[in-house]
């Protein structure tokens, strides 16, 4: 992490507290799974923000959680079925020699009370070395011209974040936030 | 959704403006490059304005099209800006680190 968001807080006021909605012992779970294609990017990262909608997150809330799954689904189809443009099977942009790997990736998601389980789980390639894929900056493709910042914005905007892997058994993303911790309100605004 | 067409690309003097979609992710990054890339060839273009205006969401595609698209220019002595960037991408830039590297304009 070059830069954590530590000082930019300092501008913001805190209100309100914890959700009313969010009350002792609320339980919710759902689970999506969709084909491994870039169009599904915005509906994974859109889904799981409707879900959390009902606990009255705050708007930087939804979009850490919007960006972070963003970032694990985009890297289950890029990286864990070597889907590098995410096309789908009935492309017609697609060229020819283009192989696709098909494969699903799924959300499961737990609400409990306030706190929001993400798993993001494929059953791609996998992963040799977890700790060298989480550097800020490293990435497999740099042909790609993609940033190799994804895991550090997944650590950045959620709360924790676990990673399960290995060559070859696919890879299973596990993060975890506090939705309705207040509300962060720009003074300046 | 806001879809981005050729429109969205265009050269004012020595400066491509690129206005960027409602989201910015892996899906639409291609489409991006592609046109920058081709303009920034054909053209003296010497700096690049990227406009948020548009973009709700943005995640680390959208840094990686930036970073890609500096690398390109900054040879040539050129810079990189972005206007109307809401405070989520203000935040994005700066946990990227991106913040070096852009200049972001009220």
């Amino acid at each position: 992490m070059m830069q954590k968001g530590k000082e930019e807080k300092k501008s913001f006021t805190c209100h309100g507290g914890m959700q009313m909605t969010a009350g002792q012992g609320y339980q919710n779970e759902m689970e999506i799974t969709f084909d491994a294609i870039s169009d599904n990017e915005a509906f994974a990262r859109v889904a799981v923000a409707a879900f959390v909608t009902h606990l009255n997150p705050t708007l930087e809330e939804l979009s850490d959680i919007k960006t972070a799954v963003s970032e694990a689904v985009t890297n289950a189809i890029i990286h864990g079925y070597e889907n590098i443009h995410g096309y789908s099977r009935s492309d017609g942009g697609r060229p020819a020699d283009e192989i696709i790997h098909e494969g699903k990736v799924t959300i499961h998601c737990v609400l409990d009370k306030d706190l929001l389980h993400i798993d993001v789980s494929d059953q791609g390639i996998g992963m040799e070395d977890i700790d060298q894929a989480m550097e800020p900056l490293f990435t497999t493709r740099p042909e790609l011209e993609r940033s190799g910042m994804g895991f550090a914005f997944m650590e950045a905007f959620m709360d924790e974040l676990e990673v399960e892997s290995a060559p070859n058994q696919g890879t299973t993303i596990h993060m975890t936030k506090k939705i309705g911790v207040g509300d962060w309100i720009d003074s300046e605004e | 959704m806001e879809q981005i067409s050729t429109e969205d690309f265009q050269i004012i003097d020595n400066c491509l403006m690129i206005r960027l979609p409602e989201e910015v992710d892996h899906h639409r990054a291609g489409y991006i490059c592609e046109n920058a890339d081709r303009l920034l060839m054909r053209d003296e273009v010497r700096n690049i304005v990227f406009d948020f205006e548009n973009t709700r969401f943005m995640d680390s595609s959208g840094i990686g099209i930036i970073m890609g698209r500096y690398r390109k220019i900054e040879c040539f002595g050129g810079r990189v800006y972005a206007i109307h960037a809401d405070r989520q991408i203000r935040r994005i830039f700066l946990i990227s680190g991106l913040n070096k590297i852009v200049e972001v304009l009220e």
